[in-house]
């Protein structure tokens, strides 16, 4: 299986390395943020913040800035519409929380589409005693610390909200999920059926009165 | 393995005739690593439509975290992901003394990243293997575990375990690494670079491996974000989204990693963005070791009985196949309310289908083995 003899055609094929690319491709290619455009393969192209500290190995990576609990809460998001607010990250595990009403959620993941953000999970929690059913939205930045959550309630007996399927077509599964699990319908859904339940599957696992 | 199940004849615009067929790939296939149905749309060798049908092993883990005290469910986060146990654990036990407040010895943090890490690279070894055998190479696959052996051996001294080893404990570590665990992971630092060099020149540069992945199932940038892939899926497509660096947890922001970036989208990419991963765990692994402090390996004071105040709190990692996060609801009980267990492999596969569409069959499935599903993890 040696490949040396084949090197040479690599490189035809594909403007690339010298032949004896060594296994960690040397530092200077590393931090060089204008290989990105390459085409080779051959250099992994980091970002910013890991560029600036690979050149010195024992150098620690800068951390990203923690709030303090006395400084007041910064919310990335206070300039959208709806009611987003900074929360403590360090006590919770998310920066920014939103409880919208229930016909603003597709909003609300307009909105944070256009803020680049990406789609983490959508799921449900049941509060029987309340009557009611919790819907939510978690949202992450891919380029900078930014944990979205953005929640709803609706009527437990008539538990059904809109689709943001349009908006993020990665909800399509975790919708079909949440309806396997709590029953929530999701409106315009284009195929709601059982997700991971069996086909045939009628019952709601997660919903508190469920009983075997 | 592979079904034709119907066939159904169109015409086409221009009178031709136009026929596809379903062909059902699993659920018990090689290629799909576990019990996963793909139902595939085909215009002869190419794909229109491809499905994946997903449950097979589904085990209700959300279920059994509403149903058993918090040390209890900790097992179970050795289970999502079989070949990634060290970081579904350190999510969960993290999120567990987010809300607690409790704070971890330094010691156990360290040990924590020097074993997520070697985790790390024994599941990117487990998918290297397993990858090429789908690309019809085996001898990596005998190479990828002699390597993985000594990962597992090592894991085995300290924890008891091979595979499932629920080693994290709510405050800590279940018991403190010792010196035959330091010398051999510094001996298997040491091992494993030079292999990483030789697996470049027998695989990663093999003209044959190149042309089945070079250029083969394209992965946008948007196309991640609007399906919320991460891991080497992200990374192969350009964005450096490492929860390690962008959300800092643990001691990560301690030691000095480069987050491996390209740019292509292709299946090479997220193929080198693994390999490169390995070397850069090494690194990790490395720092971790010369910085180890003395010290406990267990938070002082944690309640036999834990009862997290009402609320709700997320915790998530870097998982080998991307962000795992946990979100735990409470009502101050010994129970958890409610566990959401948000696993990588399920983001990463939603995209197939679109990102399959118009591929031939085979290079389908090389997209497919380079997404690096486990699909316990997508079930739960």
């Amino acid at each position: 299986m040696s490949t040396n003899g084949l090197q040479p055609k690599i490189d035809s094929a594909q403007p690339a390395s010298p032949p004896a690319a060594p296994a960690v491709p040397p530092k200077a290619a590393l931090t060089t943020g204008q290989q990105s455009t390459v085409t080779s393969h051959q250099t992994p192209v980091t970002s910013d913040q890991s560029s600036v500290t690979s050149q010195q190995p024992t150098a620690p990576n800068p951390p990203s800035p923690v709030p303090s609990p006395q400084s007041p809460i910064p919310n990335p998001l206070a300039h959208l519409s709806l009611p987003f607010h900074g929360v403590d990250y360090a006590a919770k595990g998310y920066h920014v929380e939103a409880t919208v009403a229930p016909d603003q959620v597709v909003l609300a993941a307009e909105l944070l589409d256009k803020e680049g953000l990406s789609l983490d999970t959508i799921t449900g929690v049941d509060w029987m005693a309340e009557g009611q059913m919790e819907v939510v939205y978690d949202y992450f930045h891919p380029a900078k610390a930014l944990r979205v959550v953005v929640r709803t309630r609706i009527p437990r007996d008539k538990a059904e909200i809109a689709t943001i399927q349009k908006v993020f077509p990665g909800a399509n599964w975790h919708e079909r999920e949440t309806h396997d699990f709590f029953g929530i319908r999701f409106l315009g859904h284009p195929n709601l059926t059982p997700f991971l339940l069996p086909e045939d599957a009628d019952y709601h696992p997660l919903r508190k009165d469920f009983a075997q | 393995m592979i079904v034709k199940e119907q066939v159904r004849t169109e015409m086409s615009a221009d009178g031709a005739p136009r026929e596809t067929f379903v062909i059902n790939i699993g659920p018990q296939h090689p290629a799909t690593h576990g019990v996963l149905r793909v139902k595939m749309t085909m215009d002869g060798e190419y794909v229109v439509r491809a499905e994946p049908v997903c449950g097979y092993i589904h085990r209700m883990q959300e279920k059994m975290g509403e149903n058993r005290t918090y040390a209890q469910f900790l097992p179970n986060t050795s289970r999502i992901d079989y070949l990634s146990a060290m970081t579904y654990t350190h999510a969960f036990v993290g999120a567990v003394e987010r809300a607690a407040k409790l704070q971890v010895p330094p010691r156990a943090e360290y040990i924590r990243v020097i074993t997520s890490e070697l985790n790390r690279i024994s599941s990117h070894l487990v998918w290297w293997g397993a990858f090429l055998l789908d690309l019809g190479g085996f001898t990596p696959l005998l190479y990828a575990f002699d390597d993985r052996e000594k990962i597992l051996d090592l894991l085995e001294g300290i924890t008891g375990s091979r595979l499932t080893y629920s080693y994290y404990r709510i405050g800590g570590l279940c018991n403190d690494v010792d010196d035959t665990f330091i010398k051999g992971t510094r001996a298997f630092v040491a091992q494993m670079r030079p292999r990483l060099k030789m697996y470049r020149g027998l695989v990663t540069d093999n003209i044959i491996l190149r042309k089945r992945l070079i250029d083969i199932g394209p992965i946008s940038k948007e196309m991640c974000r609007k399906y919320g892939a991460t891991g080497p899926v992200i990374r192969g497509s350009g964005i450096p989204y490492d929860v390690r660096r962008v959300e800092p947890y643990s001691v990560y922001p301690e030691f000095d990693f480069i987050i491996p970036t390209f740019q292509e989208g292709d299946s090479m990419s997220r193929y080198l963005v693994r390999m490169e991963e390995m070397a850069q765990s090494l690194r990790i692994i490395e720092q971790a070791l010369d910085k180890l402090p003395a010290g406990p390996v267990m938070a002082e004071k944690v309640p036999r009985v834990l009862k997290l105040p009402a609320g709700d709190y997320c915790y998530a990692v870097e998982a080998a196949r991307g962000r795992f996060a946990v979100r735990i609801v409470s009502d101050n009980k010994e129970i958890p309310y409610r566990v959401k267990l948000r696993t990588p492999s399920l983001s990463n596969l939603s995209l197939f289908e679109e990102a399959s569409a118009g591929m031939l069959l085979p290079d389908a499935l090389a997209l497919m083995g380079s997404l690096d599903l486990v699909i316990p993890d997508i079930d739960r």
